[in-house]
């Protein structure tokens, strides 16, 4: 199965058998738990896939994920303990968006330091290439344009 | 017999490419024509030998012949016709063929329209395009050779695996391969100017028709990928940043930064070194794509250990090509000239500045893909990088180059009133209110970003126009006038607003899709009727129907709006018994372009099935908009200045030679 990834990108790699992620039967009753909880699940890492949330994985575990997580829900955790819970049984891996921290801080900063790399070094190079670009006339050129004016004149 | 010819012909492919590789090289450096005479004649028959290869494997595909190991993985004699062909590339072995047929294709290409290149240019570029080819003819020929026999020949194939056998896989990894593929001429020509150490403006008019064809194939590769995961997965997702299709866009927004850069060079001579740089980036990163998804190291850097020949070969392949590129190119880059200076706001200064913010998405895109493997290999840490991460970062990164995007054009060459460019857009920045308006008075309140970024779509929409509007003199000047400067008009200026118009228009689908979309999943008896935007569904039966090579359960539902019948939609769920896989086939039923999405999930004990509906506007302009955009690449492509070889006075000139 793995090697078969390659080709059809991410097709394959999503699993063998597309169908459905949350179940009719696992909906909850109020509106807003279960917005609370769609929202959560996709930030949660389904642990037997290939990078597939919770709400998108049909594999049971996944379900056993969903579930747990509404389960939470409705006995009144907060959306922050309800991730702090995760984290603690299944470790950072189940996190989709991973906490800022001294180990992902590369990650994280990375998108703002290439930006400012980047134009740090087109404004030098320009700089450079400007200040390289002003070349001074050799005394016969000078004497060229200096001729050039005078006729003119 | 016919296994064996293909095996064989991808030998003789090997070693034209060696001495591809070398002679015409060495002709270059002692210029002596005859030797780099040989590159043009050896490009072609090697790619007329890899195409028998492929040949060969086709046929051993469309004859059942289940003694190749390749074809009894692969293939079920039952299989439409169609999927014994698509099936070639629908696996490791096939499509690395596939992989070598477009880079021969490509280099045979060269050969065959690069009359007018200069002759040493045109050697050393077919020699390094050689060298790559022999790499992976080795790597096939070592590792993943598709011509493998069994001594017993099964009766009967393993079949395809099901996902596959759907005509996305008819079109999607070739267009793909051309894309990817096709950024290797961009590469050889960086490599062979690099060795050659001078580099001018010309160099960029020749590159620029490859890159452009290569972008074009790519763009619409991705959306073909992306729309084919929409309808085959069965949840209605269109991009999921997975890191196989993150192997994808890296490319492809290396490759847009390098079509930018390209034009730099070729107008102003300027930006050079960096135009080089961007052509090796480009082509590195899809390499480092082939990496990824052939090795295994997605699933874990440990899988990846344990099953490594294929890995290493490919990662000794990406060292050798991307190290020494970067390495030719810190040692040569620096003697060459630079030239063409410009101010800061200036059609090159908005061109940097798009190309600032394309790599910049590109790196962050690069960082998120790899930094879970590299902190799992170092620190033994797993982490998860998805699509909240990317959502996240990638999104803020293409706004200031999507505001960017309309001031560019109206901008003149190196010096530019932005002020002046800003007034001429007036009439976008109008139309842009009007959408947030309207967006915000038909949504209401949440999500608050949407209407600006409907706004944002407007503006680059109607921005592309005004460019093109103003070239014309479109309501200034009579019709007739009008007209006659259009033709008068390159047809690259007109491919620019087309593409740039596009990416307002994929904008658009970007945005309406992901704050608008309506979902609705519940279990259904026959007879049974839901509604969701105004739509009823009702679920008429289900029918049972044999397949070819699959057995299929269909759901019958008829669609009411205010009670009139306007369709019927009939989502199913296929079982195939030689993998005892099944497969969901949602049904898509268009309306103007937005998109009504039915899927199937189980049907429990009692009969009653469970269904997931979606109402997605505008879903359609997505995919829409990066055909649009691949058009205009196209319409770029046509311009006779830009074909190879077009600006030629006279036909019969041996001494002629291009402008420096």
């Amino acid at each position: 199965m793995r090697w078969l990834a390659p080709i059809m990108l991410f097709l394959a790699l999503l699993g063998a058998t597309p169908a459905f992620a949350v179940q009719p039967d696992e909906i909850l009753k109020d509106p807003v738990l279960e917005a609370r909880a769609r929202a959560l699940s996709q930030e949660l890492r389904c642990m037997v896939c290939q990078n597939q949330s919770i709400d998108d994985s049909d594999a049971p575990l996944a379900r056993d994920l969903r579930i747990l997580v509404r389960e939470r829900l409705v006995a009144g955790d907060s959306d922050a303990q309800l991730t702090d819970f995760l984290v603690a049984r299944y470790g950072e891996f189940v996190l989709l968006r991973p906490r800022l921290s001294w180990h992902t801080a590369l990650l994280w900063s990375a998108p703002f330091v290439v930006v400012l790399i980047g134009a740090i070094g087109f404004v030098a190079a320009g700089r450079r290439a400007r200040v390289a670009g002003a070349e001074h006339l050799s005394p016969e050129e000078e004497a060229r344009v200096a001729a050039l004016i005078e006729r003119i004149e | 017999m016919i296994p064996e010819l293909g095996h064989y012909c991808l030998v003789l492919a090997l070693a034209l490419a060696l001495i591809q590789a070398s002679v015409p090289m060495w002709g270059a450096r002692v210029g002596d024509s005859t030797l780099m005479g040989v590159a043009g004649p050896a490009a072609l028959a090697q790619f007329a030998f890899v195409a028998a290869s492929f040949a060969a494997l086709t046929w051993c595909y469309v004859a059942s012949d289940f003694s190749v190991f390749n074809v009894f993985q692969n293939s079920h004699s039952a299989m439409p016709l169609i999927y014994k062909f698509t099936s070639v590339w629908g696996n490791h072995e096939g499509s690395m063929l596939l992989w070598v047929l477009i880079l021969s294709l490509f280099g045979a290409s060269v050969a065959a329209f690069g009359g007018n290149l200069p002759e040493t240019l045109r050697a050393d570029a077919l020699a390094v395009q050689a060298w790559i080819a022999a790499a992976f003819y080795l790597f096939i020929l070592v590792t993943s050779n598709p011509f493998l026999r069994l001594a017993d020949a099964p009766f009967e194939g393993r079949d395809l695996n099901p996902i596959l056998q759907d005509p996305g896989l008819a079109i999607h990894p070739p267009l793909l391969y051309l894309g990817y593929v096709g950024f290797s001429i961009s590469f050889s020509f960086a490599i062979a100017a690099l060795i050659e150490g001078r580099i001018d403006a010309a160099w960029a008019r020749w590159v620029r028709p490859w890159a452009l064809a290569a972008w074009l194939c790519l763009t619409l590769g991705i959306a073909m990928g992306s729309y084919w995961a929409y309808y085959e997965l069965g949840w209605g997702g269109w991009w999921f940043w997975d890191p196989v299709e993150n192997a994808s866009l890296m490319p492809w927004l290396a490759g847009t930064a390098l079509l930018h850069s390209a034009v730099v060079m070729e107008k102003r001579n300027a930006l050079k070194i960096w135009t080089i740089l961007l052509a090796i980036l480009a082509f590195s990163l899809s390499l480092l794509g082939t990496f990824l998804v052939r090795s295994g190291v997605l699933t874990s850097v440990h899988t990846f250990a344990s099953d490594p020949t294929r890995g290493v070969f490919i990662l000794a392949i990406l060292a050798v090509f991307i190290g020494g590129g970067f390495t030719l190119y810190a040692w040569r880059a620096p003697m060459l000239k630079q030239g063409g200076l410009f101010a800061p706001i200036s059609r090159e200064g908005a061109l940097v500045f798009n190309n600032l913010f394309l790599t910049s998405a590109c790196a962050t895109v690069f960082v998120g893909t790899l930094y879970p493997l590299a902190l799992e290999a170092l620190t033994e840490e797993k982490i998860s990088v998805g699509a909240p991460f990317f959502n996240f970062t990638f999104g803020p990164l293409l706004v200031p180059l999507l505001i960017a995007v309309p001031f560019g054009p109206l901008l003149a060459w190196k010096r530019g009133d932005v002020l002046g460019a800003a007034q001429r857009l007036m009439l976008a920045f109008a139309l842009a209110l009007v959408g947030l308006g309207v967006a915000f008075a038909l949504q209401g309140g949440q999500p608050v970003l949407a209407p600006f970024g409907v706004a944002l779509a407007v503006f680059v929409m109607i921005g592309a126009l005004t460019d093109l509007s103003e070239r014309l003199g479109l309501f200034r000047v009579p019709l007739g006038v009008t007209l006659a400067r259009a033709r008068g008009l390159p047809r690259s200026n007109f491919g620019t607003a087309v593409a740039h118009f596009a990416a307002g228009v994929v904008l658009l689908g970007v945005v309406a899709e992901t704050a608008w979309n309506a979902e609705r999943i519940a279990t259904l008896k026959v007879g049974e009727t839901i509604s969701l935007r105004g739509y009823d569904f009702t679920l008429d039966g289900l029918i049972p129907r044999p397949g070819p090579n699959y057995r299929e359960v269909a759901a019958h539902f008829t669609i009411r709006r205010d009670g009139v019948v306007i369709g019927v939609m009939e989502p199913s769920k296929r079982t195939f018994p030689q993998r005892a896989m099944s497969t969901t086939e949602a049904a898509l039923m268009s309306r103007g372009v937005s998109q009504i999405y039915l899927s199937l999930g189980e049907t429990s004990a009692d009969g009653a099935v469970a269904v997931r509906l979606y109402h997605k506007p505008l879903v359609l302009l997505i995919w829409l908009g990066a055909v649009m955009m691949a058009f205009g690449g196209a319409l770029s492509l046509s311009d006779r200045r830009l074909r190879v070889g077009a600006p030629k006075p006279a036909r019969r000139k041996p001494a002629l030679q291009p402008a420096e």
